[in-house]
Protein backbone atom coordinates (compact mmCIF):
# COMPACT_ATOMS: atom_id res chain seq x y z
CA UNK A 1 0.00 0.00 0.00
CA UNK A 2 1.43 3.29 -0.80
CA UNK A 3 2.11 5.90 2.12
CA UNK A 4 -0.35 8.88 0.31
CA UNK A 5 -2.49 7.85 -2.60
CA UNK A 6 -4.30 10.89 -4.11
CA UNK A 7 -6.97 10.12 -6.61
CA UNK A 8 -8.87 11.80 -8.53
CA UNK A 9 -8.94 15.44 -6.71
CA UNK A 10 -10.95 18.25 -7.86
CA UNK A 11 -9.90 21.41 -5.88
CA UNK A 12 -11.62 24.83 -6.47
CA UNK A 13 -10.89 28.45 -5.24
CA UNK A 14 -14.54 29.84 -5.70
CA UNK A 15 -15.46 29.38 -9.51
CA UNK A 16 -12.12 28.31 -10.01
CA UNK A 17 -11.05 24.82 -10.73
CA UNK A 18 -7.77 24.69 -9.79
CA UNK A 19 -6.89 20.70 -9.93
CA UNK A 20 -8.97 18.86 -12.51
CA UNK A 21 -8.61 15.29 -11.14
CA UNK A 22 -5.19 14.75 -9.88
CA UNK A 23 -4.16 11.31 -8.65
CA UNK A 24 -0.66 10.84 -7.64
CA UNK A 25 1.34 8.30 -5.01
CA UNK A 26 3.72 8.43 -2.52
CA UNK A 27 5.90 4.84 -1.52
CA UNK A 28 7.05 4.72 2.08
CA UNK A 29 10.57 6.12 1.38
CA UNK A 30 10.61 8.07 -1.58
CA UNK A 31 11.70 11.21 -3.05
CA UNK A 32 8.87 12.42 -5.03
CA UNK A 33 8.84 15.43 -7.07
CA UNK A 34 5.77 17.46 -8.36
CA UNK A 35 7.18 20.16 -11.35
CA UNK A 36 5.26 22.18 -13.30
CA UNK A 37 4.73 25.87 -14.54
CA UNK A 38 3.67 28.68 -12.77
CA UNK A 39 0.14 28.37 -11.39
CA UNK A 40 -0.65 24.86 -12.92
CA UNK A 41 -1.70 24.00 -8.98
CA UNK A 42 1.61 22.47 -7.57
CA UNK A 43 0.83 24.25 -4.31
CA UNK A 44 -3.00 23.42 -4.46
CA UNK A 45 -2.01 19.63 -4.36
CA UNK A 46 0.15 20.11 -1.29
CA UNK A 47 -2.30 22.13 0.20
CA UNK A 48 -5.27 19.81 0.11
CA UNK A 49 -3.13 16.93 0.78
CA UNK A 50 -2.55 19.00 4.10
CA UNK A 51 -5.87 19.92 4.72
CA UNK A 52 -5.72 24.08 4.16
CA UNK A 53 -7.65 23.60 1.16
CA UNK A 54 -10.44 20.96 0.55
CA UNK A 55 -11.29 18.90 -2.58
CA UNK A 56 -14.66 18.82 -4.00
CA UNK A 57 -14.06 15.48 -5.43
CA UNK A 58 -11.94 12.57 -5.00
CA UNK A 59 -10.01 10.69 -2.18
CA UNK A 60 -6.76 11.08 -0.10
CA UNK A 61 -5.50 8.20 2.19
CA UNK A 62 -2.29 7.78 4.55
CA UNK A 63 -1.62 4.39 4.58
CA UNK A 64 -5.13 3.36 3.52
CA UNK A 65 -6.93 5.71 6.23
CA UNK A 66 -8.96 8.73 4.50
CA UNK A 67 -8.06 12.05 5.40
CA UNK A 68 -9.07 14.06 2.69
CA UNK A 69 -11.95 15.86 5.13
CA UNK A 70 -10.22 15.97 8.29
CA UNK A 71 -9.10 19.73 9.05
CA UNK A 72 -5.28 20.74 8.75
CA UNK A 73 -4.36 20.51 12.48
CA UNK A 74 -6.13 17.27 12.49
CA UNK A 75 -3.60 15.68 9.06
CA UNK A 76 -0.63 16.94 11.32
CA UNK A 77 -1.77 14.89 13.95
CA UNK A 78 -1.06 11.92 11.61
CA UNK A 79 2.26 12.12 10.53
CA UNK A 80 1.75 15.18 7.30
CA UNK A 81 3.88 18.03 7.91
CA UNK A 82 4.32 20.91 5.21
CA UNK A 83 7.23 23.66 4.57
CA UNK A 84 4.76 25.81 2.88
CA UNK A 85 5.80 28.28 -0.11
CA UNK A 86 7.57 31.70 0.77
CA UNK A 87 8.71 30.13 4.39
CA UNK A 88 5.75 31.76 5.83
CA UNK A 89 7.94 31.28 9.38
CA UNK A 90 6.54 32.80 12.64
CA UNK A 91 8.30 36.21 12.00
CA UNK A 92 8.03 37.50 15.92
CA UNK A 93 8.91 34.13 17.68
CA UNK A 94 11.72 33.45 17.98
CA UNK A 95 13.73 30.56 16.05
CA UNK A 96 13.38 27.86 19.15
CA UNK A 97 9.97 29.20 19.31
CA UNK A 98 9.18 28.41 15.89
CA UNK A 99 10.65 24.76 16.20
CA UNK A 100 8.25 24.26 18.68
CA UNK A 101 5.43 25.10 17.23
CA UNK A 102 6.33 22.56 14.71
CA UNK A 103 6.07 20.22 17.69
CA UNK A 104 2.75 21.40 18.71
CA UNK A 105 0.55 18.16 18.55
CA UNK A 106 3.46 16.23 20.27
CA UNK A 107 3.32 15.05 23.97
CA UNK A 108 6.80 12.72 23.54
CA UNK A 109 9.20 15.00 25.35
CA UNK A 110 12.13 12.62 24.56
CA UNK A 111 10.88 11.92 20.60
CA UNK A 112 10.88 16.14 20.86
CA UNK A 113 14.22 16.58 22.11
CA UNK A 114 15.47 14.00 19.68
CA UNK A 115 14.40 16.04 16.61
CA UNK A 116 15.71 18.97 18.12
CA UNK A 117 18.91 17.62 17.93
CA UNK A 118 18.37 16.68 14.76
CA UNK A 119 17.18 19.45 13.16
CA UNK A 120 19.93 21.64 14.60
CA UNK A 121 22.53 18.74 13.15
CA UNK A 122 20.96 19.39 9.92
CA UNK A 123 21.05 23.02 10.34
CA UNK A 124 23.60 24.17 12.49
CA UNK A 125 23.10 27.60 11.91
CA UNK A 126 19.59 27.45 13.43
CA UNK A 127 21.02 26.18 16.79
CA UNK A 128 23.49 29.52 16.85
CA UNK A 129 20.21 31.46 16.08
CA UNK A 130 17.86 30.10 18.44
CA UNK A 131 17.02 32.65 20.35
CA UNK A 132 17.23 35.27 17.61
CA UNK A 133 13.55 36.32 15.73
CA UNK A 134 12.56 34.63 13.11
CA UNK A 135 11.87 37.16 11.33
CA UNK A 136 15.52 38.09 11.20
CA UNK A 137 16.82 35.43 9.30
CA UNK A 138 18.09 35.73 5.92
CA UNK A 139 16.18 33.69 3.71
CA UNK A 140 18.12 30.96 3.41
CA UNK A 141 17.80 30.60 7.19
CA UNK A 142 14.48 30.83 6.92
CA UNK A 143 14.05 28.20 4.66
CA UNK A 144 16.23 25.87 6.90
CA UNK A 145 13.78 27.33 9.69
CA UNK A 146 10.43 26.38 7.74
CA UNK A 147 12.22 22.54 6.73
CA UNK A 148 13.37 22.45 10.41
CA UNK A 149 9.63 23.21 11.66
CA UNK A 150 8.05 20.58 9.42
CA UNK A 151 10.50 18.17 10.41
CA UNK A 152 9.65 18.72 14.38
CA UNK A 153 6.43 17.31 13.90
CA UNK A 154 8.27 13.89 13.04
CA UNK A 155 5.92 13.46 9.65
CA UNK A 156 5.94 9.96 7.99
CA UNK A 157 5.56 12.49 5.00
CA UNK A 158 7.01 16.02 4.90
CA UNK A 159 5.84 18.08 1.98
CA UNK A 160 8.14 20.56 0.50
CA UNK A 161 6.82 23.91 -1.35
CA UNK A 162 9.79 25.61 -3.64
CA UNK A 163 12.09 24.79 -0.93
CA UNK A 164 15.30 26.30 -3.17
CA UNK A 165 13.04 29.67 -4.14
CA UNK A 166 15.01 32.85 -4.24
CA UNK A 167 18.51 31.17 -2.74
CA UNK A 168 21.86 31.72 -3.83
CA UNK A 169 22.74 28.68 -5.89
CA UNK A 170 24.98 27.61 -2.99
CA UNK A 171 22.72 27.36 -0.30
CA UNK A 172 20.34 25.65 -3.23
CA UNK A 173 22.88 22.93 -2.90
CA UNK A 174 22.41 22.96 0.62
CA UNK A 175 18.75 22.96 0.67
CA UNK A 176 18.76 19.74 -2.04
CA UNK A 177 21.73 18.18 -0.07
CA UNK A 178 19.58 18.02 3.24
CA UNK A 179 16.84 16.81 1.49
CA UNK A 180 18.89 13.78 0.09
CA UNK A 181 19.89 13.56 3.94
CA UNK A 182 16.28 13.96 5.61
CA UNK A 183 15.12 11.05 2.75
CA UNK A 184 18.03 8.86 4.08
CA UNK A 185 17.30 9.29 8.03
CA UNK A 186 14.09 7.69 6.71
CA UNK A 187 11.54 10.39 6.15
CA UNK A 188 9.27 9.97 2.72
CA UNK A 189 9.62 13.60 0.93
CA UNK A 190 7.10 14.93 -1.72
CA UNK A 191 9.15 17.94 -3.08
CA UNK A 192 7.16 20.48 -5.34
CA UNK A 193 9.85 22.72 -7.42
CA UNK A 194 10.76 25.63 -9.89
CA UNK A 195 14.07 24.09 -10.09
CA UNK A 196 13.47 20.97 -12.39
CA UNK A 197 16.97 19.78 -13.42
CA UNK A 198 17.62 19.86 -9.35
CA UNK A 199 14.33 18.25 -8.22
CA UNK A 200 14.08 15.45 -10.73
CA UNK A 201 18.14 14.97 -10.05
CA UNK A 202 17.28 13.79 -6.33
CA UNK A 203 13.65 12.35 -6.98
CA UNK A 204 13.01 9.23 -7.22
CA UNK A 205 9.93 9.68 -9.41
CA UNK A 206 8.26 12.70 -10.50
CA UNK A 207 5.02 13.99 -12.25
CA UNK A 208 4.54 17.09 -14.55
CA UNK A 209 1.45 19.44 -14.26
CA UNK A 210 -0.34 21.64 -16.19
CA UNK A 211 -3.34 23.40 -15.78
CA UNK A 212 -4.55 21.46 -12.78
CA UNK A 213 -3.43 17.82 -14.61
CA UNK A 214 -1.12 15.64 -14.12
CA UNK A 215 0.38 15.18 -18.25
CA UNK A 216 3.69 13.35 -17.83
CA UNK A 217 5.53 10.65 -15.13
CA UNK A 218 8.31 8.67 -14.88
CA UNK A 219 11.04 7.74 -12.59
CA UNK A 220 13.48 11.19 -12.24
CA UNK A 221 16.09 9.83 -14.76
CA UNK A 222 13.29 9.11 -17.66
CA UNK A 223 11.68 12.71 -17.33
CA UNK A 224 15.29 14.27 -17.07
CA UNK A 225 16.13 12.94 -20.68
CA UNK A 226 12.09 13.15 -21.85
CA UNK A 227 12.70 15.72 -24.81
CA UNK A 228 9.47 17.42 -23.78
CA UNK A 229 10.49 18.01 -20.38
CA UNK A 230 13.91 19.21 -21.56
CA UNK A 231 12.15 21.93 -23.66
CA UNK A 232 9.44 23.03 -21.46
CA UNK A 233 11.12 22.88 -18.03
CA UNK A 234 14.59 22.24 -18.19
CA UNK A 235 15.54 25.32 -20.86
CA UNK A 236 17.01 22.62 -23.55
CA UNK A 237 16.12 23.17 -27.24
CA UNK B 1 15.63 68.19 -4.02
CA UNK B 2 13.48 71.08 -3.87
CA UNK B 3 10.69 69.01 -5.55
CA UNK B 4 11.44 66.31 -3.33
CA UNK B 5 11.40 67.77 -0.68
CA UNK B 6 7.89 68.94 -1.61
CA UNK B 7 6.37 66.05 -2.21
CA UNK B 8 6.77 64.82 0.78
CA UNK B 9 5.41 67.72 2.58
CA UNK B 10 2.18 68.44 1.13
CA UNK B 11 -0.13 71.02 2.60
CA UNK B 12 -1.82 68.68 4.72
CA UNK B 13 0.57 67.28 6.94
CA UNK B 14 2.22 71.15 7.22
CA UNK B 15 -1.08 72.23 8.63
CA UNK B 16 -1.18 68.88 10.47
CA UNK B 17 1.86 69.54 12.30
CA UNK B 18 1.75 73.11 13.16
CA UNK B 19 -1.70 72.14 14.86
CA UNK B 20 0.37 69.34 16.71
CA UNK B 21 2.90 71.86 17.95
CA UNK B 22 0.67 74.35 18.74
CA UNK B 23 -1.11 72.08 21.16
CA UNK B 24 2.30 70.92 22.63
CA UNK B 25 2.88 74.49 23.06
CA UNK B 26 -0.33 74.97 25.23
CA UNK B 27 0.53 72.05 26.61
CA UNK B 28 3.71 73.38 28.31
CA UNK B 29 2.60 76.41 28.61
CA UNK B 30 -0.66 75.41 30.62
CA UNK B 31 1.31 73.12 32.83
CA UNK B 32 4.51 76.07 33.31
CA UNK B 33 1.15 78.61 34.36
CA UNK B 34 -0.18 76.03 37.12
CA UNK B 35 3.16 74.92 38.60
CA UNK B 36 4.45 78.26 38.63
CA UNK B 37 0.79 79.61 40.64
CA UNK B 38 1.69 76.91 43.13
CA UNK B 39 -2.26 76.53 43.57
CA UNK B 40 -2.18 73.15 44.36
CA UNK B 41 0.48 71.03 46.86
CA UNK B 42 2.71 68.15 46.17
CA UNK B 43 0.08 66.30 48.39
CA UNK B 44 -3.01 66.72 45.49
CA UNK B 45 -0.49 66.14 42.58
CA UNK B 46 0.47 62.83 44.13
CA UNK B 47 -3.38 61.39 44.88
CA UNK B 48 -3.97 62.90 41.74
CA UNK B 49 -1.04 60.10 40.03
CA UNK B 50 -2.07 57.45 42.20
CA UNK B 51 -5.66 57.42 41.26
CA UNK B 52 -4.84 58.18 37.57
CA UNK B 53 -2.33 54.99 37.74
CA UNK B 54 -5.58 53.30 39.16
CA UNK B 55 -7.89 54.17 36.53
CA UNK B 56 -4.94 53.19 33.57
CA UNK B 57 -4.74 49.78 35.47
CA UNK B 58 -8.35 49.45 34.65
CA UNK B 59 -8.14 50.60 31.09
CA UNK B 60 -4.84 48.40 30.55
CA UNK B 61 -6.71 45.60 31.15
CA UNK B 62 -9.95 45.96 29.04
CA UNK B 63 -7.85 47.41 26.99
CA UNK B 64 -5.68 43.95 26.33
CA UNK B 65 -9.04 42.65 25.44
CA UNK B 66 -9.25 44.66 22.29
CA UNK B 67 -5.87 44.25 21.28
CA UNK B 68 -5.44 40.65 21.54
CA UNK B 69 -8.61 39.80 19.59
CA UNK B 70 -7.44 42.74 17.08
CA UNK B 71 -4.07 40.28 16.64
CA UNK B 72 -5.94 37.71 16.09
CA UNK B 73 -8.75 38.33 14.04
CA UNK B 74 -8.05 42.03 12.64
CA UNK B 75 -11.31 43.25 14.36
CA UNK B 76 -12.25 45.54 16.73
CA UNK B 77 -14.51 43.89 19.17
CA UNK B 78 -16.90 47.00 20.04
CA UNK B 79 -18.98 44.80 22.44
CA UNK B 80 -15.74 44.52 24.43
CA UNK B 81 -17.07 47.21 26.99
CA UNK B 82 -20.08 45.62 27.54
CA UNK B 83 -18.13 42.11 28.56
CA UNK B 84 -16.37 44.87 30.91
CA UNK B 85 -19.96 46.07 32.33
CA UNK B 86 -21.54 42.54 32.42
CA UNK B 87 -18.08 41.61 34.96
CA UNK B 88 -19.23 44.78 36.74
CA UNK B 89 -22.83 43.87 37.04
CA UNK B 90 -22.45 40.30 38.31
CA UNK B 91 -19.85 41.65 40.73
CA UNK B 92 -22.30 44.23 41.63
CA UNK B 93 -25.29 41.12 42.41
CA UNK B 94 -22.63 38.77 44.47
CA UNK B 95 -20.83 41.76 46.08
CA UNK B 96 -24.90 43.31 47.72
CA UNK B 97 -25.46 39.27 48.48
CA UNK B 98 -22.45 39.27 50.76
CA UNK B 99 -23.04 42.40 52.18
CA UNK B 100 -26.62 41.51 52.92
CA UNK B 101 -25.19 38.23 54.58
CA UNK B 102 -22.59 40.24 56.40
CA UNK B 103 -19.91 38.50 54.47
CA UNK B 104 -18.46 40.93 52.57
CA UNK B 105 -17.39 42.81 55.96
CA UNK B 106 -16.27 39.45 57.85
CA UNK B 107 -14.64 37.95 55.01
CA UNK B 108 -13.21 40.14 52.82
CA UNK B 109 -10.43 38.31 51.38
CA UNK B 110 -12.79 35.18 50.52
CA UNK B 111 -15.88 38.19 49.37
CA UNK B 112 -13.26 39.35 47.06
CA UNK B 113 -12.44 35.83 45.75
CA UNK B 114 -16.20 35.33 45.10
CA UNK B 115 -16.73 38.67 43.61
CA UNK B 116 -13.88 38.16 41.02
CA UNK B 117 -15.32 34.80 40.03
CA UNK B 118 -18.39 35.83 39.66
CA UNK B 119 -17.57 38.72 37.36
CA UNK B 120 -14.99 36.69 35.78
CA UNK B 121 -17.51 33.54 34.81
CA UNK B 122 -20.25 36.37 33.80
CA UNK B 123 -17.64 38.21 31.53
CA UNK B 124 -16.01 35.07 29.58
CA UNK B 125 -19.58 33.26 28.93
CA UNK B 126 -20.66 36.68 27.25
CA UNK B 127 -17.05 36.46 25.47
CA UNK B 128 -17.16 33.58 24.03
CA UNK B 129 -20.78 33.71 23.16
CA UNK B 130 -20.37 36.39 21.15
CA UNK B 131 -17.25 34.66 19.30
CA UNK B 132 -19.59 31.96 18.55
CA UNK B 133 -22.80 33.55 17.85
CA UNK B 134 -21.83 37.07 16.14
CA UNK B 135 -17.94 36.72 15.00
CA UNK B 136 -17.34 32.81 14.19
CA UNK B 137 -19.88 32.78 10.95
CA UNK B 138 -18.45 36.04 9.63
CA UNK B 139 -14.96 34.97 9.62
CA UNK B 140 -14.38 34.98 5.73
CA UNK B 141 -16.54 38.06 5.25
CA UNK B 142 -15.35 41.33 4.38
CA UNK B 143 -13.83 43.65 7.55
CA UNK B 144 -16.85 45.81 7.86
CA UNK B 145 -19.20 43.43 8.32
CA UNK B 146 -18.20 41.82 11.88
CA UNK B 147 -17.16 45.51 12.57
CA UNK B 148 -21.06 46.84 12.42
CA UNK B 149 -21.84 43.23 13.77
CA UNK B 150 -19.72 44.40 16.93
CA UNK B 151 -21.75 47.28 17.12
CA UNK B 152 -25.04 45.89 16.99
CA UNK B 153 -23.83 43.32 19.60
CA UNK B 154 -22.86 46.35 22.02
CA UNK B 155 -26.50 47.76 22.06
CA UNK B 156 -28.00 44.68 22.54
CA UNK B 157 -26.35 43.98 25.34
CA UNK B 158 -26.72 47.40 26.99
CA UNK B 159 -30.23 46.88 26.68
CA UNK B 160 -31.00 43.34 27.83
CA UNK B 161 -29.06 44.75 31.23
CA UNK B 162 -31.42 47.86 30.42
CA UNK B 163 -34.56 45.37 29.95
CA UNK B 164 -33.35 43.09 32.99
CA UNK B 165 -32.17 45.44 35.48
CA UNK B 166 -33.13 48.84 34.62
CA UNK B 167 -31.89 52.17 33.99
CA UNK B 168 -31.21 53.32 37.07
CA UNK B 169 -27.41 53.48 38.64
CA UNK B 170 -26.73 51.36 41.38
CA UNK B 171 -23.98 51.79 44.32
CA UNK B 172 -21.43 49.32 45.16
CA UNK B 173 -21.09 48.21 48.46
CA UNK B 174 -18.31 49.36 50.35
CA UNK B 175 -16.21 46.57 52.38
CA UNK B 176 -15.69 47.85 55.43
CA UNK B 177 -11.63 46.77 55.33
CA UNK B 178 -11.34 48.56 52.30
CA UNK B 179 -12.35 51.93 53.69
CA UNK B 180 -9.59 54.71 54.51
CA UNK B 181 -6.09 54.64 53.92
CA UNK B 182 -2.75 52.81 54.19
CA UNK B 183 0.64 54.10 54.76
CA UNK B 184 2.84 52.65 52.44
CA UNK B 185 6.30 54.08 51.48
CA UNK B 186 5.78 56.94 53.91
CA UNK B 187 2.69 57.50 51.61
CA UNK B 188 -0.77 57.69 52.61
CA UNK B 189 -2.66 56.01 49.94
CA UNK B 190 -6.28 54.95 49.60
CA UNK B 191 -6.98 50.89 50.04
CA UNK B 192 -8.95 51.27 47.23
CA UNK B 193 -6.24 52.69 45.11
CA UNK B 194 -3.65 50.47 46.11
CA UNK B 195 -5.87 46.85 46.09
CA UNK B 196 -6.75 47.93 42.12
CA UNK B 197 -3.16 48.63 41.39
CA UNK B 198 -1.20 45.60 42.95
CA UNK B 199 -4.31 43.35 41.40
CA UNK B 200 -3.91 44.92 38.07
CA UNK B 201 0.16 44.31 38.44
CA UNK B 202 -0.58 40.34 39.57
CA UNK B 203 -2.62 40.08 36.20
CA UNK B 204 -0.37 41.67 34.18
CA UNK B 205 2.33 39.55 35.10
CA UNK B 206 0.02 36.40 34.73
CA UNK B 207 -0.81 37.54 31.50
CA UNK B 208 2.85 38.29 30.07
CA UNK B 209 4.04 34.70 31.48
CA UNK B 210 1.06 32.82 29.82
CA UNK B 211 1.33 34.66 26.27
CA UNK B 212 5.15 34.35 26.83
CA UNK B 213 6.52 31.20 28.34
CA UNK B 214 3.23 28.73 27.38
CA UNK B 215 2.71 26.57 24.74
CA UNK B 216 -1.03 27.99 24.00
CA UNK B 217 0.82 31.83 24.48
CA UNK B 218 3.02 30.99 21.83
CA UNK B 219 0.02 29.20 19.75
CA UNK B 220 -1.49 32.91 20.18
CA UNK B 221 1.02 34.86 18.92
CA UNK B 222 1.51 32.19 15.83
CA UNK B 223 -2.08 32.46 14.98
CA UNK B 224 -1.60 35.91 14.75
CA UNK B 225 0.67 36.23 12.57
CA UNK B 226 -0.05 33.90 10.11
CA UNK B 227 -3.11 31.39 10.56
CA UNK B 228 -2.55 29.11 7.60
CA UNK B 229 0.71 28.00 9.04
CA UNK B 230 -0.38 27.95 12.11
CA UNK B 231 -2.92 25.47 11.07
CA UNK B 232 -0.05 23.77 9.07
CA UNK B 233 1.79 23.15 12.65
CA UNK B 234 -1.41 21.42 14.21
CA UNK B 235 -2.73 24.11 15.79
CA UNK B 236 -6.69 24.29 16.25
CA UNK B 237 -7.08 28.10 15.48
CA UNK B 238 -10.51 28.42 16.02
CA UNK B 239 -9.78 26.95 19.63
CA UNK B 240 -6.74 29.75 19.91
CA UNK B 241 -9.71 32.20 18.98
CA UNK B 242 -11.65 31.14 21.79
CA UNK B 243 -8.63 31.09 24.21
CA UNK B 244 -8.57 34.22 23.44
CA UNK B 245 -11.46 35.49 23.97
CA UNK B 246 -11.24 33.49 27.35
CA UNK B 247 -8.14 35.02 28.08
CA UNK B 248 -9.69 38.69 26.86
CA UNK B 249 -12.84 38.58 29.09
CA UNK B 250 -11.17 37.19 32.25
CA UNK B 251 -9.04 40.48 32.32
CA UNK B 252 -12.40 42.44 31.31
CA UNK B 253 -14.18 40.58 33.88
CA UNK B 254 -11.65 41.69 36.67
CA UNK B 255 -11.81 44.72 35.46
CA UNK B 256 -15.09 45.60 36.04
CA UNK B 257 -14.71 45.00 39.30
CA UNK B 258 -11.78 46.90 39.79
CA UNK B 259 -13.54 49.45 38.69
CA UNK B 260 -16.53 49.37 40.86
CA UNK B 261 -14.24 49.87 43.39
CA UNK B 262 -13.05 52.61 42.20
CA UNK B 263 -15.99 54.35 41.55
CA UNK B 264 -18.32 52.69 43.62
CA UNK B 265 -21.20 52.14 41.14
CA UNK B 266 -22.59 50.37 37.49
CA UNK B 267 -25.06 50.47 35.38
CA UNK B 268 -25.94 49.45 32.16
CA UNK B 269 -24.12 52.15 30.24
CA UNK B 270 -20.95 51.63 32.17
CA UNK B 271 -18.74 49.73 29.59
CA UNK B 272 -19.85 52.32 27.42
CA UNK B 273 -16.97 55.44 27.95
CA UNK B 274 -14.05 53.00 29.66
CA UNK B 275 -14.83 51.01 26.73
CA UNK B 276 -13.98 53.57 24.17
CA UNK B 277 -11.65 55.05 25.97
CA UNK B 278 -9.58 51.12 26.69
CA UNK B 279 -9.87 51.24 22.94
CA UNK B 280 -8.24 54.77 22.59
CA UNK B 281 -5.52 53.29 25.41
CA UNK B 282 -5.34 50.27 22.71
CA UNK B 283 -4.59 52.26 19.62
CA UNK B 284 -2.49 54.75 21.77
CA UNK B 285 -0.24 51.84 22.21
CA UNK B 286 -0.19 50.07 18.79
CA UNK B 287 -3.73 47.94 18.60
CA UNK B 288 -2.27 44.57 18.49
CA UNK B 289 0.51 44.95 20.33
CA UNK B 290 0.06 43.57 24.31
CA UNK B 291 2.61 45.82 26.00
CA UNK B 292 1.45 48.76 23.94
CA UNK B 293 -1.82 48.14 25.51
CA UNK B 294 -0.52 48.49 29.28
CA UNK B 295 1.65 51.59 28.19
CA UNK B 296 -1.35 52.95 26.44
CA UNK B 297 -3.94 52.05 29.19
CA UNK B 298 -1.73 53.47 32.07
CA UNK B 299 -0.40 57.20 30.01
CA UNK B 300 -3.98 57.44 29.78
CA UNK B 301 -5.64 57.35 32.96
CA UNK B 302 -2.40 59.29 34.05
CA UNK B 303 -3.05 61.74 31.54
CA UNK B 304 -6.78 61.76 32.45
CA UNK B 305 -6.25 62.49 35.86
CA UNK B 306 -3.70 64.69 35.57
CA UNK B 307 -4.00 67.13 32.33
CA UNK B 308 -7.54 68.95 33.65
CA UNK B 309 -5.47 70.90 36.85
CA UNK B 310 -2.10 70.53 35.14
CA UNK B 311 -2.68 71.67 31.51
CA UNK B 312 -6.37 73.41 31.35
CA UNK B 313 -6.25 74.94 34.82
CA UNK B 314 -3.36 76.62 33.92
CA UNK B 315 -4.59 77.77 30.96
CA UNK B 316 -7.37 79.52 32.77
CA UNK B 317 -9.97 76.90 31.44
CA UNK B 318 -12.96 77.19 34.03
CA UNK B 319 -14.36 73.73 35.39
CA UNK B 320 -11.33 71.54 33.72
CA UNK B 321 -12.17 68.66 35.22
CA UNK B 322 -15.42 68.39 33.34
CA UNK B 323 -13.29 68.38 29.73
CA UNK B 324 -10.72 64.91 30.56
CA UNK B 325 -13.77 62.90 28.45
CA UNK B 326 -12.85 65.59 25.68
CA UNK B 327 -9.16 65.31 26.09
CA UNK B 328 -8.95 61.28 25.98
CA UNK B 329 -10.39 61.24 23.32
CA UNK B 330 -9.02 64.16 21.36
CA UNK B 331 -5.75 62.19 21.90
CA UNK B 332 -7.38 59.59 20.14
CA UNK B 333 -7.56 61.74 17.30
CA UNK B 334 -4.00 62.87 17.27
CA UNK B 335 -2.35 59.48 17.48
CA UNK B 336 -4.57 58.31 14.66
CA UNK B 337 -3.30 61.47 12.58
CA UNK B 338 0.33 61.94 13.44
CA UNK B 339 0.91 58.24 14.40
CA UNK B 340 -1.78 55.76 13.41
CA UNK B 341 0.19 52.54 14.14
CA UNK B 342 0.32 53.38 18.29
CA UNK B 343 3.34 53.94 19.93
CA UNK B 344 4.72 51.04 19.78
CA UNK B 345 2.98 49.54 16.49
CA UNK B 346 4.61 47.98 14.26
CA UNK B 347 8.07 48.83 16.02
CA UNK B 348 8.95 45.08 15.14
CA UNK B 349 8.69 45.18 11.32
CA UNK B 350 9.46 41.71 10.02
CA UNK B 351 12.34 41.89 7.66
CA UNK B 352 10.70 40.45 4.26
CA UNK B 353 14.45 38.51 3.15
N1 LIG C 1 -6.29 31.40 -2.63
C1 LIG C 1 -6.59 31.35 -3.95
N2 LIG C 1 -7.72 31.94 -4.41
C2 LIG C 1 -8.03 31.87 -5.72
N3 LIG C 1 -7.28 31.28 -6.63
C3 LIG C 1 -6.17 30.66 -6.24
C4 LIG C 1 -5.75 30.68 -4.87
N4 LIG C 1 -4.60 30.00 -4.78
C5 LIG C 1 -4.30 29.58 -6.01
N5 LIG C 1 -5.24 29.97 -6.90
C6 LIG C 1 -5.25 29.68 -8.34
O1 LIG C 1 -5.15 28.30 -8.52
C7 LIG C 1 -4.25 27.98 -9.57
C8 LIG C 1 -3.13 27.09 -9.06
O2 LIG C 1 -2.33 27.85 -8.14
P1 LIG C 1 -1.11 27.24 -7.33
O3 LIG C 1 -0.71 28.23 -6.34
O4 LIG C 1 -1.48 25.88 -6.88
O5 LIG C 1 -0.01 27.14 -8.48
P2 LIG C 1 1.50 26.71 -8.35
O6 LIG C 1 1.69 25.62 -9.33
O7 LIG C 1 1.88 26.46 -6.97
O8 LIG C 1 2.21 28.00 -8.91
P3 LIG C 1 3.61 28.69 -8.46
O9 LIG C 1 4.69 27.95 -9.16
O10 LIG C 1 3.50 30.08 -8.98
O11 LIG C 1 3.69 28.61 -6.99
C9 LIG C 1 -3.77 29.31 -10.13
O12 LIG C 1 -4.54 29.60 -11.26
C10 LIG C 1 -4.06 30.29 -9.03
O13 LIG C 1 -4.36 31.55 -9.55
MG1 LIG D 1 3.10 27.38 -5.65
Amino acid sequence: MALLQVDDIHTYYGAIHALKGISIHVDKGEIVTLIGANGAGKSTTLNTICGVVHPRHGTITLEGEEIHRLPAHEIVMRGVAQAPEGRRVFGRLTVAENLEMGAFTRKDKEGIKRDLERVYALFPRLKERQKQLAGTLSGGEQQMLAIGRALMANPRLLLLDEPSMGLAPILVDLIFDTIKEINAQGTTVLLVEQNALMALSIAHRAYVLETGNIVLSGTGKELLNNPEVMKAYLGVE
Amino acid sequence: MLQNLRRRLSATTVVMWIIGLLLLAMVFWGSFQTLVSGKYSGRVWLDLIVFGIAQGSVYALIALGYTMVYGILRMINFAHGEVFMSGAYMGYFVATALENRGTLDSNLLLSLVLIVLGAVVTSVTIAVLLERIAYRPLRRAPRLVPLITAIGASFFLQYTFRGFFGSGVKGYPEAEGLKGTITLFGLQLLKTQVLVIVAAIILLIALYTFVQRTKTGKAMRAVSEDKDAAALMGINVDRIIVTTFIVGGSLAGAAGVLYSMLFRQVYFLTGFIPGLKAFTAAVLGGIGNIAGATMGGLFLGVAESLFPNLVLDGLGIPAPYQLKDALAFLLLVLVLIFRPTGILGERLATKKA
